[in-house]
């Protein structure tokens, strides 16, 4: 199905939103999440959302995923309008969402289950993707008997697995410390780099966007909206070593002036709330 | 502090038996407890054998055994099915889960007579008994394992592209198993309760009848040890289920 034409509109780009309005409830009673967000992502390009808590980036992803309708707009992907999810995108999951029921290589095996491919084939195939993460050796294991941050890992083979072109990850790590999140963040960056995969990251924090990004999208408090698109001229390859640099430190001053404004924002509205 | 041995909380618990048992039998030894109430603990020891060989123990064991596995077939049969029904359907769920509710909090047993009448002096009577009696948990254990499946896990299969059959087969079911299986303990104890129970009033079956044949014949040793025997059936039963739950609780 052909997109339609938008002013910004580029036919080769993996993904494109079109003035993408998300409304929850009706009439007086409806809350505007997302409001008239465009935007492209390249192919192989790194992109973040950051914003403050609230500013509906969960939504945008979902959206994005195909798991919930935008009120307003469309989204792109590859060129085709999508009503449900594309089978060209991937998703990462904030909330662990690994199958208890199964082991790791069952867990990350799943999407090539059903695709009928035989046991011996996936199991070979979602070895290299177990390894990938740096998993080896937990194959047999079940995730009751994995850390918080080794399920987040088998999640994100399992998503891997099924070979997706675009990657979508809802702030995969943020039930996790800060020195488990750097260390991923470097995983994250050795698999984009293998797979060149057009990868988009909802997060909130800073230092998690500018180490792992090309472009962060800088959002507004609620409504949603997009205040401001920072590129990230760093260096790659990189690894979480780049956080002590003095350029690493200017992009997240620059970055947070903006969001502090919108944090305060949102910080004031909900201390209102609550009153 | 060394490791605990896993022997030391079954040696509580048996040393537990022994010593409230070695303290009955003084007390009924001295007639502080009649001993036509309660018999001494090593005349109940000394009679099992006798009940064993002379009462046809294997052949009864079997019969109230038979009963509660027929009746537990068809709470699953039946159980799962309307707990899934009503999950899917809110406004049955809503019309009919207080219903299933009451049925499980309810003393069916008491209704025996009814149940004569229906299906006469048979075990037929037996097995509905216990299956009425075990039926309500498990539908209403099915429709709380299947509510409870996390939100999360429905997305992952959204963006698997999972078809409806798929995403019951490979994720609603195993994510509801634990709770199912949860509720499949309660509903065979009530089972089990309720078959000896209906076999004790109606004099018919298995172990049941023969206690209350044993009663009848003022034989308290005998009563005791048959009691003893359905009490020790009971213990192995749950635990073979307690060790299946706690295996999928690992996997859970």
């Amino acid at each position: 199905m052909a997109a339609p034409r938008f002013p910004d509109y580029e036919p080769t780009v993996p993904v494109f939103l079109a003035q993408v309005t998300k409304r929850f409830g009706e009439g007086s009673d409806a809350l505007t999440a997302v409001d008239s967000v465009s935007f492209t992502v390249a192919a192989g390009e790194f992109v973040s959302v950051v914003g403050p808590s609230g500013c509906g980036k969960s939504t945008l992803l979902h959206v994005i995923g195909g798991l919930t309708d935008a009120t307003l707009g469309s989204v792109h992907v590859e060129n085709e309008t999508i009503d449900g999810p594309h089978p060209a995108v991937g998703i990462v999951f904030q909330e662990e969402s690994t199958f208890p029921w199964r082991s790791v290589i069952d867990n990350v095996a799943f999407p090539l289950e059903l695709r009928g491919v035989g046991r011996a084939e996936r199991h070979a195939a979602a070895s290299h993707y177990i390894d990938m993460v740096g998993l080896h050796g937990f194959e047999k294991r079940h995730p009751s008997e994995l850390s918080g941050g080794m399920r987040q890992r088998v999640s994100i083979a399992r998503t891997l697995a099924a070979k997706p072109r675009i990657l979508l990850m809802d702030e995969p790590f943020a039930a996790l410390d800060e020195q488990t999140r750097l260390l991923l963040g470097d995983k994250v960056l050795q698999i984009q780099q293998q797979l060149k995969q057009t990868t988009l990251l909802i997060t909130h924090s800073i230092t998690e966007a500018v180490q792992l990004s090309d472009r962060i999208l800088i959002m507004s408090y609620r409504p949603g909206h997009l205040k401001r698109i920072v590129k990230v001229d760093l260096p790659r390859p990189r690894t979480s070593d780049i956080v002590s640099s003095r350029e690493f430190g200017a992009y997240i001053a620059d970055i947070w002036s903006d969001l502090r404004e919108e944090a305060s924002r949102g910080l004031s509205e909900s201390e209102r709330g609550s009153e | 502090m060394g490791a605990r041995s896993p022997y030391l909380a079954p040696a509580i618990s048996l040393g537990t038996i022994v010593g409230a048992l070695a303290v009955m039998q003084g007390l009924i030894a001295a007639e502080i407890v009649s001993p036509y109430i309660v018999p001494l603990p090593t005349d109940i020891l000394a009679s099992f054998e006798r009940v064993v060989v002379e009462e046809g123990i294997p052949g009864r064991f079997a019969v109230t055994v038979g009963e509660t596995l027929a009746a537990g077939l068809l709470i699953m049969l039946v159980g799962i099915p309307i707990g899934l029904l009503l999950y899917r359907r809110a406004r049955l769920r809503t019309a009919f889960e207080p219903w299933l509710a009451a049925i499980a909090a309810a003393p069916l047993v008491l209704a025996y007579p009814l149940f004569l009448v229906l299906f006469g002096r048979s075990s037929l009577t037996i097995i509905v008994i216990g299956f009425a009696s075990g039926v309500a948990p498990v539908a209403l254990k099915t429709i709380e394992g299947f509510a409870s499946t996390r939100r999360v896990l429905i997305d992952v299969s959204r963006s698997f592209r999972l078809t409806p059959a798929q995403e019951f087969w490979q994720i609603l079911l195993p994510a509801a198993l634990p709770q199912i299986f949860v509720g499949l303990r309660l509903g065979l104890i009530f089972c089990l309760i309720n078959v000896v129970g209906v076999e004790v009033l109606i004099n018919l079956g298995g172990l049941g009848q023969l206690i209350n044949d044993l009663a009848e014949r003022y034989d308290l040793p005998g009563t005791y040890a048959a009691i003893s025997f359905v009490v020790l059936v009971s213990i192995l039963f749950f635990a073979i289920l307690g060790r299946g739950e706690k295996w999928l609780q690992r996997r859970g």
